[in-house]
């Protein structure tokens, strides 16, 4: 018998772990690129608007998975659309309020978290289907899965791109910054460069566990 | 040339600042449909079309809102009028014309989550356009998004037949070349000034 | 809904009901974005004073104080200090009361986007006395250096911007040319490297003196009057 899609999954330490590593949203799963690449050319930039998704994502999740059972079929990705757009405004609203200048480096992509794809993913395949503390955890991977990676980004191409980390200059006054990083050629590269990585990183494992089957097999 | 004259606003989303190469918008679609031209193509055809009818509602909703004072509900207003555009949209070409359904159709849904319309909506808001700077706007956008699809696409049908180490298959390889694409697309940048 | 329910097709509820959830969840919604708003606005639009109030400082010097005016063809109105987001003339005074000059803003086509830039005129010498960028999405490491570049913000102490006889236009239009073939005060000595977005700023100072300018120089006086005024209440 097939597995009813509504039974809800157990909570476990693989809820939070799978968005960080194994289904990572933007290394494994390739979701939500507009923002990746788009805002990542400083890691204060890169940091917050992780920060921003993630707290987007927590509130929808939890909204979504407490109203889970009275919203009806019919009107559901319009309701999660809704809900999101309200805690996207929400967001928006309180990073002008606390910082003008990030709200202009961060530009319209804050309003843009709304077709970030990850959100109404994990809304629709997950929180819909699950209590509110395994969508919380759920979505808390998910999220600090999304700001690892764009961080991972935003650090690479602020330090190759203008010298400087989290706007501490590294290499002194005599550094000559490789501006393409920071321009939008830049992000695809840098992108592309960490996909590379990953995909040896997960090559290797495999070859290292097949051996470790090998080897048990043939003792 | 006019900072603010059409054939400016037109050329400056169609290819100084493509929506694709240089703003990130529509990624998703930009990597997931740019296998075949054909495909390409219909597409981008889809995504003009749609952007036209969601900038002028956009246009619409926005003249309300400032009126009424209510600038706050914009964003919901906009991604709600959006995903009902494109399911109307939907209906009446299925209705009207079941070629051109055919054509489309199934790229239709795809478009709403397309973060490239929204971005037209939000960038004409910000930009304090009028109506016919709007439809200027949508337009380029919509040209270049298809512009850079199927020129990728082109790339992509040929990178088929190459020998590429496997580690770089996929979504790395494309995005190398779209870094290589976003590189040449940058010599168009100053072209109006 | 329980699982069995759930597993067999479902029959359409009715519309009414559809209708009322996502009503409430609009509803919800409303209440959540309206509450956000009433709780963050003071504190953005203390921002964006904040914001402003160094931007204008920036390219008045001398100035502490300022004060806001919106000016047009019909004259030039005082707003009062919250309403500055209408305003388009940001008057400086230095600590005596005498105005050091005006900020207005000016705006151009650059090479990437539009440039957006706050100059500083003084009245008295009848020239630009510094420029700031508001707005800008210029290559970094190229155009970017309008902003930091020694020489080209040597051309802002005092860029020549005085109007013909009769008070009506500009003498001479100000004019961005190629680094090094500056040989008139109006004219603004571009970046070699950086052309196109030092010349968006001169077209933005361009078309906002040539503008702006002859309806100032003509209510030139309610600015000191708007003072006088401003002060005498300061001291009661």
């Amino acid at each position: 018998m097939t597995r009813d899609p509504r039974t809800p999954e157990a909570l476990s330490w693989d809820t939070f772990i799978q968005g960080l590593w194994r289904e990572n949203p933007v290394f494994v799963m390739l979701l939500g690129l507009c923002p990746v690449l788009a805002v990542t050319n400083t890691a204060m930039n890169a940091l917050s608007m992780g920060l921003a998704t993630t707290f987007v994502l927590l509130c929808s999740g939890v909204l979504v998975s407490v109203l889970r059972n009275l919203i009806p079929r019919q009107v559901r990705i319009a309701s999660y659309i809704i809900i999101i757009a309200t805690f996207v405004t929400i967001v928006d609203y309180a990073i002008q309020a606390v910082s003008l200048d990030l709200y202009k480096a961060l530009g319209a992509f804050i309003q843009l978290i709304v077709v970030n794809c990850i959100i109404l993913g994990r809304a629709e395949a997950y929180a819909s289907k699950n209590p509110v503390v395994s969508a919380f955890v759920n979505a808390l991977g998910m999220g600090l899965g999304f700001t690892f990676a764009l961080l991972c980004l935003g650090a690479v191409r602020e330090v190759l791109g203008s010298g400087s980390l989290f706007g501490l200059s590294l290499f002194g006054p005599d550094f000559q910054p490789w501006a393409v990083f920071v321009l939008p050629p830049g992000g695809f590269f840098v992108l592309a460069f960490w996909l590379f990585l990953f995909a040896v990183v997960r090559k290797r494992l495999k070859v290292t566990e097949s051996s470790m089957e090998e080897r048990t097999n043939a003792a | 040339m006019q900072p603010d004259s059409l054939s400016f606003i037109f050329l400056n989303a169609f290819i100084i600042n493509n929506f694709v190469l240089a703003m990130f918008l529509g990624l998703c679609p930009f990597l997931g449909v740019s296998g075949k031209i054909k495909t390409a193509w219909n597409m981008g055809l889809a995504v003009i079309f749609v952007m036209l009818v969601s900038s002028t509602c956009a246009y619409a909703i926005n003249f309300l809102l400032i009126r009424y004072h209510l600038e706050f509900l914009r964003l919901i207003c906009y991604i709600a009028v959006i995903a009902s555009a494109v399911q109307l949209v939907e209906m009446a070409i299925k209705k009207w014309s079941p070629a051109l359904f055919r054509t489309l159709g199934i790229f239709l849904p795809l478009i709403t989550t397309n973060c490239a319309i929204l971005g037209v909506a939000l960038f004409q808001t910000q930009r304090d356009y009028d109506f016919f700077q709007c439809l200027a706007f949508s337009l380029g956008a919509g040209a270049g998004f298809t512009l850079a699809l199927m020129l990728m696409a082109g790339l992509r049908e040929k990178l088929e037949l190459a020998d590429v180490p496997d580690v770089s298959m996929g979504a790395a390889l494309s995005l190398v070349i779209a870094g290589l694409l976003s590189l040449t697309f940058m010599g168009f940048a100053g072209l109006g000034g | 809904m329980n699982q069995d329910t759930s597993s067999l097709p479902q029959p359409m509820p009715a519309s009414s009901r559809l209708i009322i959830t996502l009503c409430l969840i609009a509803m919800m919604s409303g209440f959540l974005v309206v509450l956000t708003f009433n709780v963050t606005e003071p504190r953005i639009t203390q921002n964006k004073q904040e914001a402003l109030e160094q931007a204008v400082f920036a390219v008045l010097s001398d100035a502490t104080v300022r004060s806001n005016y919106l000016l047009d063809s019909s004259g030039l109105v005082a707003l009062p200090d919250e309403d500055f987001a209408r305003a388009n003339v940001y008057a400086g005074y230095n600590e005596a009361g005498e105005v050091i000059g005006v900020a207005m803003e000016g705006s151009a086509r650059g090479y990437q986007d539009i440039v957006r830039i706050l100059y500083g005129y003084s009245l008295e010498k009848e020239c630009i006395i510094g420029v700031t960028v508001l707005q800008s999405t210029e290559t970094p490491g190229l155009g970017d250096r309008v902003e930091t570049d020694l020489g080209f913000l040597a051309n802002f102490d005092c860029l020549d911007a005085s109007l013909n006889e009769d008070r009506t236009a500009m003498r001479n239009e100000i004019v961005t040319v190629k680094h090094g073939k500056k040989v008139h005060p109006w004219q603004v000595d571009g970046i070699s490297g950086a052309t196109i977005t030092s010349k968006a700023v001169g077209n933005a100072l361009r078309g906002s003196t040539s503008q702006m300018l002859p309806w100032l120089v003509k209510n030139k006086a309610s600015l000191d009057r708007k003072k006088m005024s401003s002060k005498t209440t300061g001291l009661h």
